[in-house]
């Protein structure tokens, strides 16, 4: 679509793409050459700031490395425990029951609503007040609460986003066949379902693994992010170091959760005939996608 | 069909590990001949986790010091991170023995915890630049920009006593602090001056910062522990007793403050 | 139950004003910079391209809160940047509006692309033909049909928004999740209300938003 926009340049158009290519790499260059001299004046690009992060390994396998572990064990966990949760609530949004589908609704739209991280906090009280589980692992219980609770409400509306694109006449088929409802939703619709599903509940992993660095910041959660402090307290406050680090490892993790993602799509696409490919082209179903990814 | 084996996998998984969460967390204060203690992960010359996976600091010293007098050899100690918001729960739980973590004796945590010591006295100062001056008495806080960590007392001090006027941000952590004090946002960094000593004593750090020598509170550290369990007080006070009259109090001191300058306070009497 | 609501010991109505007016800005600056980025992605200078989808996977794929912390050590700490403001607490405010810009922008960004790919590309044509250089066919044709396309998506943007600026507690700002997370440390007997107060506020906030821009999405949708 991007290259309707605008004619294949001609001389002119040339000259001026080149133009406009000096002019942002000189504004882009200027910032950076900002920021980096500014940073060199406070000595934040002095080695021994970023030496740890390259010639003593303790700095990986006592900090880094278990913080990791403990950012992917609460993903893992919340993925895993959201799931079957949160097909279970979109499922039931589907119930032909009143009284089924409306109480759902109204529980998934109430986590829908309500920011994840006043979830944890909500949690780690509860977790402190009425039970007796150790301040090692409260944390991770908040977090991984809190992060069912939400995602499996939004998987849930995937989950029903995806039921609800396949074509009528499959559900049809299968009452014609002598089905019961609950056999239709499992060997039919879901199986079905779940490949449109697929991509979007990848996407809403890479949600899952930046969310957990709220109990880090604000519940004393040992995850990636929490590290930067114990680093800094070792290494003479090279904060900017260790949080450029820091930030990195996210990127590159959920950058392969991204390629995963879309890698996915494009085989399920290819290799099915799925619901989605009947859309026009361009629409691309980008709705029940769009919505788990801005769902940060 | 996919989705029920998905399903069955999941909840394996999640009761594996849970069971193995319940199994490591039961362990309380001591079981069999190990013993468990809270102190603080990141506090340098206090408390704090180093590269090695070891514990170095003044506090970690005093535990092991009264851990051997109790009977526990240094292998036998199961250190555990105590966060300020935590020690009372974790007392109280049973989840360690006793805390020493930087704990100030004072009315309102003594209605939840019991106090052995105190093992040091410390007085809430300021942390400014090497060749910063303008700052030698309260009142001239007023005027400038003040860090603290959130939620702690040295900061709502500032804000309730000592200079109202102040602008005070309050951080998550020393350092960030820290960062903020080095690159001038900040004009001092306040809190008990055993802690602002600790950092001022790293080697990335050493004459960069200064301690200004207000003393500007009392604390007192104590060594928390359950409520009533007046037998183990008294023998951390008898170890506490011994620590300072064999020389080893002052050995330790020196040890983990002395290359700060930070003027100590001779080893406090204990409450009995 | 509710007493210590009438202590004036928590100020709740100003802790959501400042929720509100955190997603309000934040919002504005966004939209605009989510623009700015979308624009660059299907221009025809190769290198603000490459700029515009590198800055959208970057930001994307870092954790908010990184976000947020790197703009309070880094640019305000370190670089000493202000953004004008005077005292530490606005300083935060600030912070945070610019960080929650900074990330917002690229799901904007991704808002507004799948909403330029619905409009079919004989509109395009259809205005190059008439002689309208790349700007006018993306400001006169592209966008005001890509916008109502994609109120739905972003509407979906706002409120991840909204509920976003809770994440700005972690540099300070005096908003609704540190008041909450003072108001569980204190009421420990009334856990349950604090919440409900707080789960309702959030509800007030985000539910309306849902429904006016999904009537609106309806009402605006380009018919085809």
């Amino acid at each position: 679509m991007s290259s309707v926009l605008y004619d294949t340049p001609g001389p002119r158009a040339k000259r001026r793409n080149v133009v406009y290519t000096i002019v942002f790499l000189a504004v882009l260059a200027l910032v950076g050459w900002w920021v980096l001299d500014a940073l060199n004046a406070k000595h934040q690009l002095d080695a021994d700031k970023w030496s740890p992060f390259v010639t003593d390994s303790q700095v990986w396998t006592t900090y880094l490395l278990p913080g990791l572990t403990e950012t992917l064990k609460a993903a893992a966990l919340s993925i895993v425990i959201a799931l079957p949760l949160g097909a279970a609530l979109g499922i039931g949004r589907l119930s032909d029951h009143r009284w089924v589908r409306v109480p759902v609704g109204a529980l998934v739209e109430f986590f829908r609503a309500i920011p994840v991280l006043l979830l944890m906090m909500f949690a780690s009280a509860l977790y402190r007040e009425f039970t007796t589980v150790s301040s090692d692992f409260r944390p991770l219980y908040a977090v991984v609460t809190g992060l069912v609770l939400y995602n499996a409400s939004v998987i849930a509306e995937v989950v029903r986003a995806g039921v609800l694109t396949l074509p009528r006449g499959q559900g049809d088929a299968a009452v014609a066949l002598g089905m019961r409802k609950g056999q239709t939703m499992l060997y039919v619709l879901l199986p079905q379902a779940v490949t449109v599903m697929l991509p979007a509940l990848v996407s809403q992993l890479v949600v899952i693994v930046k969310d957990t660095a709220l109990g880090g910041a604000l519940l004393g959660f040992g995850e990636l992010l929490s590290q930067n402090r114990q680093i800094t307290a070792n290494y003479g406050a090279n904060t900017i170091a260790t949080l450029v680090v820091i930030a990195l490892l996210y990127i590159v993790l959920n950058f392969l959760l991204t390629t995963l993602a879309s890698r996915l799509e494009k085989r399920l696409r290819r290799g099915r005939k799925s619901p989605s490919v009947t859309l026009p082209a361009q629409a691309g179903a980008t709705d029940v996608k769009s919505e788990a990814v801005s769902g940060a | 069909m996919k989705l029920r084996s998905t399903a069955a996998a999941a909840a394996v998984v999640v009761l594996a590990l849970t069971a193995t969460a319940c199994g490591s967390g039961s362990d309380s204060g001591s079981n069999g001949d190990k013993i468990t203690i809270g102190i603080k992960f990141d506090q340098p010359g206090l408390g704090l986790k180093t590269p090695d996976g070891k514990y170095a600091g003044f506090d970690v010293d005093v535990a092991k010091y009264v851990a051997k007098e109790l009977g526990y050899s240094e292998d036998k100690i199961d250190w555990k991170q105590a966060p300020s918001a935590e020690r009372e729960n974790l007392i109280k739980n049973g989840d360690v023995k006793f805390v020493v973590a930087s704990y100030s004796i004072n009315d309102k945590r003594k209605k939840e915890v019991d106090f052995a010591g105190p093992y040091f006295l410390t007085h809430q100062d300021l942390l400014v630049r090497a060749d910063d001056n303008s700052i030698t008495k309260v009142e001239d806080l007023n005027s400038k920009k003040l860090c603290s960590v959130t939620g702690s007392t040295s900061a709502q001090n500032v804000k309730e006593k000592l200079a109202p006027k102040a602008d005070l941000q309050q951080l998550g952590g020393y350092s960030e602090c820290l960062t903020g004090l080095e690159n001038k946002a900040v004009d001092a960094l306040t809190t008990d001056a055993s802690i602002l000593a600790g950092y001022a004593s790293q080697k990335e750090l050493q004459g960069k910062f200064k301690l200004v020598g207000l003393k500007m509170s009392d604390e007192n550290y104590g060594i928390g522990l359950k409520k009533g369990d007046d037998e183990l007080r008294g023998k951390i006070n008898k170890a506490l007793e011994k620590m300072v009259s064999d020389g080893t109090w002052e050995k330790l001191v020196k040890a983990n403050f002395g290359p700060s300058g930070y003027k100590y306070e001779a080893a406090p009497a204990i409450q009995k | 139950m509710f007493d210590f609501l009438d202590s004036g010991q928590y100020d709740l109505l100003g802790a959501f004003w400042v929720t509100a007016q955190l997603a309000l800005y934040s919002a504005i600056g966004s939209l605009v910079w989510g623009t700015a980025l979308v624009a660059m992605r299907v221009s025809p200078v190769p290198l603000m391209r490459g700029f515009a989808t590198a800055y959208v996977n970057i930001v994307r794929n870092t954790p908010l809160t990184v976000v947020l912390v790197a703009c309070l050590l880094g640019l305000n700490q370190t670089l000493g940047v202000t953004l004008g403001a005077e005292t530490f607490e606005n300083i935060g405010f600030r912070l945070a509006v610019l960080g929650l810009v900074a990330y917002t922008g690229t799901f904007v960004c991704e808002a507004l692309r799948s909403g330029i790919n619905t409009v079919p590309p004989g509109q395009a044509e259809a205005a190059r033909a008439l002689g309208l250089s790349f700007t006018q066919v993306l400001r006169l044709v592209i966008l005001p049909q890509a916008f109502r396309a994609s109120v739905t998506p972003l509407a979906n943007v706002l409120i991840a928004l909204t509920k976003n600026t809770t994440v700005a507690a972690a540099i300070g700002a005096a908003e609704t999740s540190l008041l909450m997370k003072t108001m569980l440390e204190n009421e420990t007997d009334a856990l349950f209300t604090v919440f409900a107060i707080f789960a309702f506020g959030f509800i007030v906030l985000t539910l309306p938003t849902g429904l006016v821009l999904g009537w609106a999405a309806k009402r605006l949708a380009v018919k085809r």
